[in-house]
């Protein structure tokens, strides 16, 4: 599967999460948000973004613990759970919010 | 369809005396071509030794867990089940369904799913095998409409499970349909939305008979025991006596406690109580004559799993005593777990369940760091070396490594020098 985006043809898996990564842009997040059905503020950037910067420092996706507790540290210990997380990613932030930050699938959870 | 699809391997399952998986299934196949398939799949996979499963990741909005989602490699031999998801369900506790709700639920899943369920899965939930990627969301949608909820996958609280309890046994010592139904309502936000290292489990018996293996299956077990004397019918226990014989009552009570505590003087039973390590054998065989003690409670045990990164281990006694009656005891309780959390949370390695997280760290810094008195009945074993062996006073370990245990997190080293 692929998409093609000015100009650009992005491939994806059969799940819709881009096959290489290098390929990310800010378009590109805006586009699979798009597909997702959500409408990106910012906060919804800023758990991408943070997401990003994890992902470049240490090649994982960080587990979800870590994620709540710095967007806790930065906008809030009211924020700083899962709720506010699902809430603004339905669809889980392991698999929508990654998908969209560019970050590799989630493997199945066993 | 069905009928041309190769089985000769898992045929074999249905040879023997035991009632077959196999059969159902191809009962089932009659009216659903996918399961049909599905045979066939298992049959490729029983040939080449291979499991054509692969793994994906599937929400329903707003939760994290509940949907084991899987996708065949062999889509293009069997198109029907190239997506084929499990929907985990929660079951009430004890597992009590009024026929009105079991059908209610047979309905929702023969409309939306392949038609196989698993009465209670490992997790104690309600399985249902084979959606594809749209008719899981409308399944989803129609249980919720009709009162059911999903259960709990990854890292995540799962799907509590108990005994039946107080509902239906004379033995249980704790109300554990009650206590399931306020952990799970309690805790419904973990359950849905995985937040821990790995997977947690909570499985509640109401007394050490543990009907629900909570102590091989689960990361908390929660079993009902006593304090204090059982109580003894001794004219139960003399009519006992008088139907079965002496000779039998020796035999299969009296030489069979483990640690010799019960006598037979007589016509009477008589137990020396704080020598009772509530095997239940004796309670078991004369239910009439001997019962728990009156002063009822729960002891609350911690790390039983599976094989991951350490072998199986069964849970280890964490909290002797307990009473669990009152709103008070369940906050107690529910104060315990957040702390347990909070730290096994914080310092766990990924895919780490909480035994084996003490297994790594030692029990003494587990129990400094969720804050519990360490206490005898937390040995799991008497150390096998007639000499006690203190860690200052001990030769250094091989490559001269320092005595003590690495410390897991920073504060660790202030709360050790405190202590000395």
């Amino acid at each position: 599967m692929a998409f093609d985006l000015n100009g650009v043809t992005y491939e994806t898996d059969e799940d819709g999460y881009l096959v290489n990564l290098d390929q990310w842009n800010k378009d590109v997040a805006q586009y699979l948000a798009t597909q997702e059905g959500l409408d990106m503020t910012d906060a919804h950037w800023e758990v991408v973004d943070f997401l990003r910067e994890y992902y470049d420092e240490y090649k994982i996706a960080p587990m979800i613990r870590i994620l709540t507790k710095a967007i806790g540290q930065k906008l809030g210990k009211e924020k700083g759970n899962t709720k506010y997380l699902y809430d603004l990613y339905p669809g889980g932030p392991a698999k929508q919010a990654c998908k969209i930050a560019g970050l590799p699938k989630p493997t199945g959870c066993v | 369809m069905a009928d041309k699809i190769d089985t000769g391997m898992v045929d074999e399952l249905e040879s023997g005396p035991w009632p077959s998986f196999i059969t159902d299934l191809k009962e089932l196949s009659k009216r659903k071509p996918a399961v049909g398939q599905l045979l066939g799949q298992l049959n490729q996979s029983y040939k080449d030794k291979w499991n054509y499963w692969q793994g994906t990741v599937l929400n329903v909005d707003g939760y994290g867990g509940g949907i084991i989602a899987r996708y065949s490699e062999l889509s293009q031999q069997y198109p029907a089940i190239a997506q084929f998801h499990t929907i985990r369900v929660i079951p009430p506790a004890g597992w009590v369904y009024s026929t009105k709700t079991l059908r209610n639920l047979c309905d929702i899943w023969d409309k939306h799913g392949a038609g196989i369920m698993q009465m209670h899965g490992m997790t104690g939930d309600i399985l249902l095998l084979g959606t594809d990627n749209e008719t899981t969301f409308d399944c989803a949608e129609e249980l919720f409409e009709n009162g059911w909820d999903l259960g709990g996958s990854g890292g995540a609280l799962r799907t509590l499970a108990c005994c039946v309890g107080q509902a239906r046994c004379d033995m249980a010592c704790f109300d554990t349909m009650g206590l399931t139904t306020h952990l799970t309502n309690t805790y419904i936000s973990q359950l849905h939305r995985p937040e821990f290292p790995y997977k947690y489990k909570f499985k509640l018996s109401g007394c050490p008979n543990d009907c629900a293996c909570s102590m091989q299956r689960s990361d908390m077990p929660i079993i009902g025991t006593w304090r204090g004397p059982m109580q003894i019918n001794q004219d139960e226990a003399a009519k006992f006596v008088k139907e079965h014989g002496e000779q039998y009552v020796i035999d299969n009570v009296i030489t069979r406690c483990p640690t010799n505590c019960i006598k037979l003087e007589g016509k009477k039973i008589a137990v020396d109580d704080p020598n009772c390590v509530r095997c239940m054998h004796c309670i078991n065989v004369m239910p009439k004559a001997l019962r728990p003690g009156k002063d009822k409670g729960v002891t609350i045990l911690l790390g039983g799993k599976r094989t991951l990164k350490i072998g199986d281990t069964m849970g280890s006694v964490l909290v002797p005593f307990m009473k669990m009656e009152t709103e008070e005891d369940y906050q107690k309780l529910t104060d315990l777990v957040d702390r347990i959390w909070d730290f096994w949370g914080s310092n766990a390695h990924d895919h780490e369940r909480v035994g084996e997280f003490i297994n790594r760290v030692g029990l003494g810094t587990f129990l400094e760091g969720i804050g519990l008195e360490p206490d005898p009945q937390m040995v799991r074993a008497p150390t096998s070396s007639p000499y006690i062996k203190f860690e200052e006073l001990a030769p250094s370990r091989f490559g001269g490594e320092s005595k003590h245990n690495p410390a897991v997190r920073s504060e660790e080293v202030e709360a050790m020098e405190r202590a000395e």
